[in-house]
C-alpha cells in the first residue's frame, strides 16, 4: 500500500551509529567526503576503505542496501571511467581501434571510480541510519548560526518536515484521481511523449487544487495551535551532544589524520629507503 | 460573563471578481448572541452554509467580526495582544483529520501545541502522555499518523488540543469525514473530556445523534440562530427542524409520527429507553380502556 512507503531509505536497526546525534552524522559525512578529495595515494584510500568497512559493520545495515544506492549512479560511474580511460593523454599502454589507453588514464579512472563509490556509500550510511525527521532537526540546529544573517532556518526545516509528512498523502491522492480519471476513459498510457505529457494535465490540475486546499487548512490548524514561527518555541526532543557524540567526532578526526599521514608516508617512502 | 460571550456578531464575506472589484457581500453570520458558561457542552447545528463553521472560527480568533464583539475568557478577540492567550484558552479541532496533523509521529504532533507555547521539554512530555491517555491513544504514540484510521487521527487531533490545557474546545464538524465507528470513538472521547475534566465543549455538527448529550443546542440557519434550548426542547419542534432541512434522531422521528397518528406520547423523546417507557405507559392505558 502507498501509505506504507518509507521516505528516504531509513533502515530500522539498533546500533551505535543509529543512536548518534544527527549533527555528528551530517558533519562526519561531510568530513568523509572532503577526505576523499584531499587524500593522496593508495595507502590513504586503503585507510578510507578500512574506516568505511568498520562503520558499515557498526551500523548493522546489510551491505546490499548500500549497493542499492550505487545502482542509481552506475551509468554516471561508467561514463566517467570510460572517458578518463581513453581520453587522458600520457604514456600509452594499449590501443583499441583508434583509442589508446594510457597509464595516467588508467590511474585517474580507478581513482575516480573509488572516490565516487566511497562517496555514495558514505552518504547512504547517513541516510540509512537517520530518519528524515532527525535529519531535519540536525540541519536546523547546525544551520542555526545562519539566523544571524537573516536566513529563515527554522522555516526551511519546518517546510521540509511538513513536505515529508504530506508526500504519502499526496501520493495516495494522485492514485485516487488517476483511478477516477481512468474510470472516465482517460488514457495515460498510449501515444508519444508529448501526448503522454498532455494527458497528465487532468491529473495535475485537481492534484494542485487539492494541495493548495490542504495547505490552507494546515496553515489554519497550525495557527489555531499557537504556531508563530521559531521564536519562543521549545523543543519536545531537543538535540544534546552526549559523550558518544564527542568520541565519534574524535574518531573521525583521527581517521582524517591517519589518512593524510598514510598518504605522505607513501610519497616519501622511496626517499627514506634511498637514505637507508 | 461565561467563558465565551458573543454579542451582536456580524461577519460578511466580500466576494470579488478577477480585477478585485466587489461583486457582492454575503453575510455568513448575522446578528448572533451567545453566552456559554464554563463546563457546558454546547452543540451548534445547521445544514451546509448555515454559518456554523464561520461562527466557530470567531471563537478562537481565526476570523474577526465585521461588527459586534467576541470575548473568550473575558478577552476581546480583536485585540492583538490577547491572540495567543485566546488560541490557548479555546482550542480548535477541524473537520479533515489529515490536514491538521503536523507531526510525523503521533507523540510529536501532540507536542506541537506545547512547543509553540514555549513549555519546558520535561513538561511537554508529561502533557503529551497525559493527553494521549485521556483520548485512549497512548499505545499508538510511536505510530505514523498515516497508519491510523480516521477516528484515531481525530482523537490524536483532540489530544493535540488538550495538551495545550485549554478551558474550552471547539470542534468544527469533527466527525463529518468519519465512518460510524470513528464517529462513536470521537464523541465518546469528547464526552469524557466534558464529564471528567469539565472542559467546555462546543460541538459543531449536522449529526443529530451527537447532540442529544449536549446541555444546550443552538440551531443556525442563514447565519442566524433560529432555535435554541435543551435537546429536548429543540427536538420537540420537529416541524420547525424539517423546515430547516434538518433531520431529527430516528427515535424522535418515530415518536413524532406515532404522536401524529393520535398515540398519547410526550414531545421530545430522545432515546430508545424513553420511547419504550412511553409506549409501555401507552399500552397500559389502552388495556385499561379495553377492560372498562
Amino acid at each position: 500500500m502507498l501509505r506504507d512507503i518509507t521516505l528516504g531509505q531509513y533502515y530500522q536497526a539498533d546500533s551505535i551509529i543509529h543512536r548518534l546525534d544527527p549533527r555528528v552524522k551530517l558533519g562526519s559525512t561531510i568530513l568523509f567526503i572532503i577526505s576523499l578529495f584531499v587524500f593522496d595515494g593508495a595507502a590513504a584510500y586503503a585507510v578510507a576503505a578500512v574506516f568505511l568497512a568498520i562503520v558499515i559493520k557498526l551500523s548493522k545495515v546489510p551491505f546490499r542496501f548500500m549497493v542499492k544506492g550505487m545502482k542509481a549512479i552506475a551509468f554516471l560511474l561508467l561514463i566517467t571511467v570510460v572517458f578518463n580511460l581513453f581520453l587522458t593523454p600520457g604514456e600509452p599502454l594499449a590501443a583499441v581501434w583508434r583509442l589508446t589507453i594510457t597509464k595516467e588514464g588508467l590511474q585517474l579512472s580507478v581513482l575516480l571510480a573509488i572516490r565516487l563509490s566511497f562517496l555514495i556509500i558514505g552518504s547512504s550510511i547517513m541516510t540509512l541510519t537517520t530518519t528524515p525527521n532527525q535529519l531535519t532537526d540536525g540541519l536546523e540546529k547546525m544551520l542555526g548560526p545562519l539566523k544571524k544573517v537573516k536566513v529563515p532556518v527554522h522555516e526551511i526545516a519546518m517546510m521540509m518536515s511538513i513536505a515529508l509528512r504530506f508526500i504519502p498523502i499526496l501520493m495516495e491522492e494522485t492514485d485516487k484521481i488517476m483511478k477516477a480519471q481512468l474510470a472516465r476513459c482517460a488514457d495515460f498510457e498510449s501515444g508519444n511523449i508529448i501526448k503522454k505529457a498532455k494527458s497528465l494535465v487532468p491529473l495535475l490540475v485537481p492534484l494542485f487544487i487539492s494541495a493548495f486546499r490542504r495547505a490552507n487548512d494546515l496553515a489554519m490548524a497550525m495557527e489555531a495551535r499557537c504556531y508563530r514561527g521559531g521564536e519562543h518555541r521549545t523543543k519536545m526532543k531537543p538535540l544534546h551532544y552526549a559523550r558518544k557524540d564527542f568520541i565519534a567526532y574524535a574518531v573521525v578526526l583521527c581517521y582524517l589524520a591517519i589518512g593524510v599521514a598514510a598518504g605522505h608516508l607513501q610519497a616519501i617512502l622511496p626517499e627514506i629507503m634511498k637514505i637507508a | 460573563m461565561g467563558i465565551i460571550k458573543v454579542k451582536d456578531l456580524i461577519y460578511e464575506y466580500i466576494r470579488r471578481d478577477e480585477e478585485g472589484n466587489v461583486e457582492g457581500i454575503t453575510t455568513a453570520v448575522d446578528d448572533v448572541n451567545l453566552d456559554i458558561s464554563q463546563g457546558d457542552f454546547v452543540a451548534i447545528l445547521g445544514h451546509n452554509g448555515s454559518g456554523k463553521s464561520t461562527l466557530a472560527k470567531h471563537l478562537n480568533a481565526i476570523l474577526y467580526p465585521t461588527e459586534g464583539t467576541v470575548w473568550v475568557d473575558g478577552k476581546d478577540t480583536q485585540k492583538d495582544e490577547y491572540i495567543w492567550e485566546i488560541r490557548q484558552t479555546a482550542g480548535m479541532v477541524f473537520q479533515n483529520p489529515d490536514n491538521q496533523i503536523i507531526g510525523q509521529i503521533v507523540e510529536e504532533d501532540v507536542g506541537f501545541g506545547p512547543e509553540n507555547m514555549g513549555v519546558p521539554t520535561k513538561e511537554i512530555w508529561e502533557r503529551v502522555d497525559e493527553s494521549l491517555k485521556e483520548v485512549g491513544m497512548y499505545e499508538f504514540r510511536h505510530y505514523s499518523p498515516n497508519k491510523l484510521s480516521g477516528g484515531q487521527k481525530q482523537r490524536v487531533s483532540i489530544a493535540g488540543v488538550i495538551a495545550m490545557h485549554p478551558k474550552c474546545i471547539i470542534l468544527d464538524e469533527p466527525t463529518a469525514m468519519l465512518d460510524p465507528k470513528g464517529r462513536r470513538e470521537v464523541i465518546r472521547a469528547v464526552r469524557a473530556l466534558n464529564d471528567v475534566e469539565r472542559i467546555t465543549v462546543i460541538l459543531i455538527t449536522h449529526y443529530m445523534e451527537e447532540v442529544i448529550y449536549a446541555d444546550r443546542v443552538y440551531v443556525m440557519d442563514k447565519g442566524k440562530i433560529t432555535l435554541q434550548g435543551t435537546p429536548r426542547e429543540v427536538f420537540s419542534e420537529v416541524e420547525r427542524l424539517k423546515e430547516l432541512r434538518l433531520d431529527v434522531p430516528q427515535v424522535t422521528e418515530l415518536a413524532y409520527e406515532l404522536r401524529q397518528d393520535g398515540f398519547p406520547i410526550p414531545k421530545g423523546i430522545l432515546t430508545k429507553e424513553e420511547l419504550r417507557e412511553a409506549l409501555d405507559a401507552c399500552a397500559g392505558r389502552m388495556s385499561e380502556k379495553a377492560r372498562e
